[in-house]
């Protein structure tokens, strides 16, 4: 590796000192802040693992039951901390287990580090036990990628490692590392990156684009906010926050952009794309200037690229210039990092408000509400609902616990109707969709934040792809709250064979284990739910345990949810029913 | 913007590293677009490469697939180009039987009309080597093509630019932080 290619924090006071590669490892671990790593050993990375065992007092080990839920797992980590997370894994079966987590962080930018055990260098290539090519197959879906085949690689290697994942927009990065080179003993001094020749992580945020968004702002008759992840990453809470009160913008939100505004706040429009509210998704296509910030117009968000805000004036801001024009048109770009441009854009705006527009919105919410919140927050029918169990999660924990969900019904329902205080709550799987994410997330999230309250909301089908986690979260006696939303069925898929497949229901209905007794076999308590007045007490009970709680919720077979924009229909055409 | 199909010229400037061939590649697999020719070498500057890719598709896709490039961390900087706007060239190699040139005069005069260079000869098989424009790399094709090619290789676009690229003042700028 050429070293004029990077930029390194000079540290003086370190002293060069001979040791293993597996020992630099862990000791790269640690200089960067690593305390908690996820994890499954195996031939390949065993130095390592027998290095851990040494530094334990130091850097906690999680052993997961898969190393998918190690992916997931350091996801959920990141997501809730804005720190890196660290999953590690053998060569082989073991890298490859990793990837659809590293899918996961790439489509939705989260920072983690993977490390993966390689055969030794001298079999590369060979065919050898356990071997593949895990750096070519990660490839696609990682930030960055590198094998290491010599143990003085390892310090630059890891350094860039930490920066990449962490500068710009987030991401994966995954680090291999030969068996030999694990061995191998050399001169260790650990300096950490600051920055990397050929990569430039925060585009200049050009004043003049600042002050052409900001007079299409102040000019704006019906302008509308639609705020993405950027803000969360860039940590940007306060800064949105301030943009959306001095201009009375009206604000929605993304998936992944959920909670960086109180759910409370009287400019909070609630979420747009294909579940999300009637008013943000129908008045896309009525306001005169949209301010996209930290968000990527997702073909879920935009539904028909082309009937979507083709009236208004586009102001885009993003971190990464490959998202400008990707899918919509700006009018406006804006570089840079949300923090700096919003503070920039801040200084520009008039103060103003937008009562008679802010009203077009509540009437809508009127319409949505007594079309659908209604019956899902209050049913008048026999059959419990999901979002009367969101309602109950809000009343208990009073809107301040991480909700972590997964993949599904469940998951719309749970962002359409968690109530959230405090930013980086909403913790799913918005752009690959995992299924079974959530399981091996909430673990890690809670690992992460102890002191907040971590509940995840899982359907029945999810559950049951990363059910392994539950000796996981037995064995670390992680305190998370687990909510199994069964409705027996794949539901959301079951929803699209109802509408769009004439209720063909092709292998969507799950005859299910006993979830409690499941549950109860890895010691965690368990309670059932089948009766509406049950379900108070239930989720109360659970949010005040102070140990991890199982709770399942049997819900009605056939729900759908809606609001609901058909794929590939346009954001006018949201349906109610 | 134009959605007409046309030629372009992508040329972008990396580290050399191993896998980025792979990566840069992969934005291309992943469009399903079609890459026509890929060449890569040492650039003008010490230790970076240049990748030269060929690819049909239309100036919108030029822009995205470029943007996804330059995104890469080890990508420093990605350009697209018309034929217009490069000065570009092929290469290629025959390798065809020694008897044919006592033969058949007529092959000594389309060597001598062909502005090809002979690079060896002897007494089974001699090679020439043609630089130029793919027609006329063609045209010379067809002609031996009549007598018999033992060999016949193509090498993909090489390609400068006619305005300034200024990556060297980008590494410079590095220098400095």
């Amino acid at each position: 590796m050429n070293t004029e290619t990077i930029k390194k924090e000079e540290n003086k006071s370190a002293k060069t000192e001979r040791i293993s590669g597996s020992e630099a490892i862990i000791r790269c671990l640690i200089a960067e802040g690593v305390d908690i790593l996820y994890g499954y050993p195996g031939g390949a990375i065993m130095p390592v693992y027998d290095e851990l065992f040494k530094y334990q007092d130091r850097i906690h080990h999680v052993l997961t039951r898969h190393e998918q839920g190690a992916a997931h797992a350091a996801q959920g980590y990141a997501r809730i901390s804005g720190k890196v997370g660290v999953a590690m894994a053998t060569s082989g079966p073991g890298a490859t287990n990793l990837i659809t987590g590293i899918a996961d962080a790439q489509i939705d930018s989260t920072p983690i580090v993977c490390i993966t055990g390689q055969v030794p260098s001298h079999l590369l290539g060979t065919d050898a036990f356990q071997e593949t090519d895990i750096v070519g197959i990660s490839t696609p879906v990682t930030k960055w990628n590198a094998q290491v085949t010599k143990a003085s690689e390892i310090p630059e290697v890891m350094a860039k490692a930490f920066y990449i994942a962490k500068s710009g927009r987030p991401g994966p990065v995954l680090v291999d590392i030969t068996k030999d080179a694990q061995f191998e003993e050399f001169d260790f001094k650990y300096e950490k990156c600051t920055a990397v020749r050929s990569y430039n992580p925060i585009p200049k945020t050009d004043i003049n684009q600042v002050k052409a968004a900001a007079e299409l702002i102040n000019n704006a008759k019906k302008p509308m906010i639609v705020w993405g992840q950027g803000v969360i990453l860039g940590k940007a809470e306060e800064e949105l926050i301030a943009v959306v009160e001095k201009s009375g913008v009206p604000a929605a939100w993304t998936i992944l952009g959920a909670s960086a505004i109180p759910t409370s706040h009287p400019l909070n429009i609630g979420m747009v794309g294909m579940h999300g509210n009637y008013a943000p998704n129908k008045l896309t296509n009525e306001c005169d200037v949209l301010i996209a910030i930290g968000m990527r117009f997702d073909d879920r968000v935009t539904g028909s690229l082309d009937t979507y805000a083709k009236q208004a004036k586009v102001i885009h801001f993003d971190i990464d210039p490959a998202e400008i024009n990707k899918n919509v048109k700006a009018d406006v770009a804006v570089l840079g990092n949300s923090k700096e441009s919003l503070a920039l854009l801040l200084s520009e705006l008039n103060a103003n408000t937008h009562d008679s527009w802010l009203q077009e919105f509540k009437d809508l919410y009127a319409i949505e509400y007594d079309a659908v919140i209604k019956g899902d927050l209050l049913p008048e029918k026999e059959g419990l609902t999901m979002g009367e169990v969101l309602k109950e999660i809000n009343t208990h924990s009073k809107g301040n616990a991480a909700i972590v969900s997964d993949v599904g019904q469940h998951q719309m329902i749970a962002c359409r109707y968690a109530e959230f205080n405090l930013s980086k709550s909403n913790i799913t799987s918005g752009g690959l969709g995992t299924m079974g994410f959530a399981l091996p997330a909430a673990i890690g999230a809670k690992m992460a934040e102890p002191d907040r309250e971590v509940v995840a909301i899982i359907g029945d089908g999810g559950y049951q792809m990363n059910i392994q986690e539950l000796g996981t979260i037995f064995q670390q006696k992680v305190p998370v709250k687990i909510v199994v939303l069964n409705n027996e069925f794949l539901g959301m898929v079951r929803q699209w064979q109802q509408l769009f497949f004439d209720k063909r229901y092709a292998s969507t209905e799950m005859t299910n284990p006993d979830f409690v007794t499941i549950a109860k076999g890895y010691y965690i308590d368990a309670k059932r739910v089948t009766k509406r007045e049950e379900l108070a007490d239930a989720v109360k009970e659970m949010i005040a345990s102070d140990a991890s709680y199982f709770l399942e919720v049997c819900v009605e077979k056939e729900d759908n949810v809606f609001p609901m924009i058909p794929s590939g229909a346009s954001v006018s055409d949201v349906r109610l029913s | 913007m134009s959605q007409e199909i046309k030629t372009f010229t992508i040329s972008v400037y990396t580290e050399n590293n191993i896998g980025l061939l792979n990566r840069i590649s992969a934005i291309f697999q992943r469009r399903h677009i079609n890459i026509e020719s890929l060449t890569t070498s040492q650039s003008e500057i010490k230790d970076v490469n240049r990748f030269v890719i060929v690819v049909k598709i239309t100036e919108e896709q030029a822009i995205k697939v470029v943007g996804q490039i330059e995104k890469q961390v080890e990508a420093i900087r990605a350009y697209y180009h018309t034929n217009e706007e490069t000065i570009f060239t092929e290469s290629c190699m025959f390798k065809i039987k020694s008897d044919l040139l006592f033969e058949e005069p007529q092959i000594q005069n389309i060597i001598k009309d062909s502005d090809s260079r002979i690079v060896t000869v002897n007494k089974e098989f001699f090679v020439l080597e043609k630089s130029g424009r793919r027609f006329e790399i063609e045209e010379l094709r067809e002609k031996f093509e009549a007598y018999g090619i033992m060999q016949f290789v193509r090498s993909g676009r090489i390609a400068v630019t006619k305005d300034e690229m200024k990556v060297s003042e980008l590494l410079e700028d590095f220098k400095k932080l």
